[in-house]
């Protein structure tokens, strides 16, 4: 297929400021034309979506997911990760490097993004920042730019070392890309399966302290602030503490470039949805307090909060149906980012439908500096969702195209369904009503 | 740095119920019991024990009861079994050194394995919080939690109950939330890693009582009383009495009626560093503060004591100790507590997934 003319729709594209009744023609890969209904001049021969009644924006960007290859393929491949996105109305993830082997070199950055992989939507890989992410020895971030690597990171761990993120900051910052960071002074948390505080002395779990999250996003910012003439990006991943949301909100008050993201079982669940141990409640960084959650809405409500990032963290079943304490960490989210966006974000809090889909596309393509996407404007590439926002429908894990199953969120009631998504013009998921 | 100041309150989805226990014969938590479903037990174990013994081990005759023991245990073991076998049933100990657990094999499989084997009903003892939750709910048995991790200990806060009763409220029949009215009992020492004080701070309120904690801040965090009073699934009914901390010793010793010592939980310090002349100063048990601040309490210790560090050997030995008393009422009420798990009737619907049925509010 070159051709397709998404007619009937109402396109919303943040970044170029459209949110009206437009039909979108899409050839070889990019988008062709944008015209008033009817109105396309040049869609002759080509396919016709009609997408009367839904909403056109452009394609979803999750800039955190794990997608387990190379190496632990029975958790989630490379194919069945993306595929979930696709369905999740993403057309390109960012892969995080901690892998078997990691991501640490050009070699397995390339590989991932193989076509033998069987991607269903576009696979932005991000290098280790350090050798075997151990915090010791930073990569060739120059060459990891060049295998095709959108920023570095030692996700899953931090890196630790003043030092060592120090370099890692000033080497990004003269590559042009973000270092992203895990942000937990593991010397605080040992042991720890939760967050810190009533729910875990009740529960007799070691717990996390939120100053495990905050200290070190406080440590990086010093940093930055301390390399300021080198200009470099710090990304903090999956912010999940009110305090470490308050410290990127200072750092950009004081002109620095310090982004961050926010995943939504951080905006929406608390320790207390751990209940009586279930394993699928069990992440990194744990699920917080009430108050901890609701600077996270606060965050994403003012603008402080760059991005919605799912941490889309498959395991494989028998892998959580243990200990709690023994349970790898981590939940699904791709499939039901959206859904759950425009339930709460924009339904229940109010937030404008075209801010949610900016922090779903445009601001996280911004943040990675992904050149063409995260807009549909003329000239770039065809990555399109089309989804239905006023459908409600209840999310069922069992019929998900991810390996894993570790979701909070089956029987959960999602707003906006997603009818068609497109990557680079090629039809990635349908689900016509 | 300051979280900002909450400027609105948002509707958010609500925690789901918990499906939590899945069979009535289950005690996973001093809470899955209600105050008359403490009543009961208690009075069944009375009369299980006055019982003529030929008669009793008629009631659970040739009945499979696996005792799955992750921890070493002397107590609780022994009394569990003696209880279990005190009824007639067959009992079979799996320990972790000496199974297939040392091979690998989960708790879901070795579970699995007990039921095939033709358990009905398993008694855990595990050294992670939670376990008897997941052994429950892959096993699809009663489970009977013989203490898990950090959490709790159920059948030693009933224990503890009886012993407290027959000596503060003795020849009270019934319970109710107000049996244990103005009756302090202070916990002292390691809270943090006690299950035995979980338990019976989870359960002593609810009758009334007082409980007071104390100890110091590297073993009792001050959350310890937020936890007490926080929400929890199928949380039955409000606390009458309430859960307090007093940091000093004697000061606590003044108010209690019932002063329960536990032991340093060496093995689960995780590299805490106490000093133990300092801890001894501020909360040994001694005879000379015993007389002076408390001589008509009752002394009790969920053993293992270690003599000479957290309770003198006077004291342990004392007219004011309980706890030996403690041990023998552990075999009556495990018999009722074991009872219970096989005669309980029919388990309720199980949700056909081994994953919880989540729901938002939506």
């Amino acid at each position: 297929m070159t051709a397709l003319a998404i007619r009937n729709g109402h396109l919303i594209d943040p970044a170029a400021g459209v949110d009206t009744a437009k039909d979108i023609l899409l050839k070889d890969g990019r988008v062709a034309e944008i015209a008033g209904p009817g109105k396309l001049k040049h869609a002759e021969g080509a396919e016709v979506i009609d997408a009367a009644g839904l909403t056109v924006a452009p394609g979803l960007i999750d800039i955190h997911v794990h997608l387990r290859e190379p190496g632990q393929g029975y958790k989630e491949t490379i194919a069945t990760g993306t595929a979930a996105a696709a369905a999740g109305g993403f057309t390109a993830v960012a892969a995080m490097p901690n892998t078997t082997p990691v991501n640490d070199s050009p070699e397995i950055t390339r590989w991932m993004q193989s076509p033998e992989r069987g991607a269903q939507v576009r696979v932005f890989p991000i290098g280790a920042a350090t050798r075997g992410s151990k915090g010791e020895t930073l990569n060739d971030f120059a060459a990891l730019k060049a295998a095709g690597a959108v920023a570095v990171s030692d996700d899953g761990q931090p890196i630790l070392k003043d030092g060592v993120m120090r370099e890692s900051l000033a080497a990004a910052a003269r590559v042009g890309l973000a270092v992203i960071q895990h942000a937990e002074d593991t010397r605080m948390a040992q042991g720890a399966s939760m967050n810190l505080g009533p729910a875990s002395f009740r529960l007799g779990l070691r717990g996390m302290p939120p100053e495990a999250e905050s200290s070190l996003v406080e440590r990086d910012i010093r940093l930055v602030s301390e390399l300021r003439d080198a200009h470099p990006h710090l990304h903090v991943a999956h912010a999940s503490t009110a305090a470490a949301v308050a410290a990127v909100r200072q750092a950009r008050r004081n002109g620095l470039r310090v982004t961050c993201e926010v995943a939504p079982h951080h905006f929406l669940l608390t320790e207390e949805h751990v209940g009586l141990y279930n394993t699928h409640a069990k992440m990194n960084p744990p699920l917080r307090s009430a108050a901890d959650r609701d600077a996270m809405i606060e965050g994403i409500l003012d603008g402080v909060v760059d991005a919605i990032a799912t941490d889309h963290a498959p395991h494989a079943p028998h892998e959580k149906e243990v200990e709690f304490e023994h349970a790898p960490n981590g939940i699904t989210g791709l499939e039901t980012a959206l859904g759950l966006c425009l339930r709460w974000l924009h339904k229940e809090w109010r937030l404008p439908l075209g801010r949610v889909l900016s922090l779903l596309s445009a601001q996280p393509a911004a943040l990675l500096n992904l050149k063409g996407r995260g807009t549909l404007a003329v000239g770039s590439y065809a990555d399109v969702v089309i989804f239905d926002p006023k459908a409600e429908w209840v999310y069922r894990v069992a019929e998900t195209k991810s390996k894993a199953r570790n979701t909070l969120f089956d029987g959960w009631t999602m707003q906006g369904k997603v009818r068609w998504t497109i990557c680079e013009g090629r039809v990635a998921y349908t689900n016509p009503a | 740095m300051n979280p900002q100041p909450r400027r609105r309150t948002f509707n958010t989805p609500a925690p789901p119920a918990s499906p939590f226990p899945y069979h009535p014969g289950s005690l996973l938590s001093i809470l899955d019991l209600s105050v008359d479903g403490v009543s009961r037990l208690l009075a069944r174990a009375t009369e299980l024990e006055k019982q003529d013994p030929l008669k009793r081990n008629r009631i659970l005759a040739k009945r499979r009861i696996a005792l799955l023991f992750y921890e070493s245990s002397t107590r609780t073991r022994t009394s569990f079994e003696l209880a279990a076998k005190a009824l007639g049933a067959d009992t079979t100990l799996v320990s972790n050194l000496s199974s297939s657990i040392e091979k690998g094999e989960s708790l879901k499989d070795t579970g699995l394995t007990l039921r095939a084997l033709g358990a009905e009903a398993i008694i855990l003892r595990h050294n992670s919080s939670g376990a008897p939750w997941l052994l429950e709910q892959s096993a699809r048995l009663p489970v009977l939690n013989a203490g898990d991790g950090m959490h709790e200990h159920p059948t030693q806060a009933l224990l503890d109950l009886r012993t407290i009763l027959a000596h503060l409220r003795p020849g009270v029949r019934a319970l109710g939330a107000d049996t244990l009215a103005g009756v302090t009992v202070t916990i002292v020492g390691d809270i943090l890693h006690s299950r035995v004080a979980r338990s019976n701070m989870l359960m002593l309120p609810r009758l009334g009582a007082r409980v007071v904690l104390c100890g110091p801040k590297e073993l009792l965090p001050e959350t310890a009383t937020q936890s007490a009073t926080g929400t929890l699934p199928r949380r039955q009914g409000p606390a009458a009495g309430g859960v307090e901390i007093e940091r000093d010793f004697e000061e606590a010793m003044r108010e209690s009626q019932a002063i329960m010592m536990l032991r340093i939980q060496a093995e689960r310090l995780a590299g805490l560093q106490l000093d133990l002349e300092e801890y001894k100063a501020g909360y040994q048990l001694t005879g000379q503060r015993l007389a002076a601040h408390a001589p008509k309490a009752i002394v009790m210790h969920p053993g293992p004591i270690i003599r000479g560090m957290e309770i003198t050997a006077g004291v342990a030995d004392g007219v004011q100790s309980t706890i030996l008393e403690q041990v023998t009422n552990g075999v009556a009420i495990r018999m009722a507590v074991v009872e219970r798990a096989l005669t309980a009737g029919v388990p309720s619907d199980r949700s056909p997934s081994p994953g919880w049925k989540e729901g938002g509010r939506a």
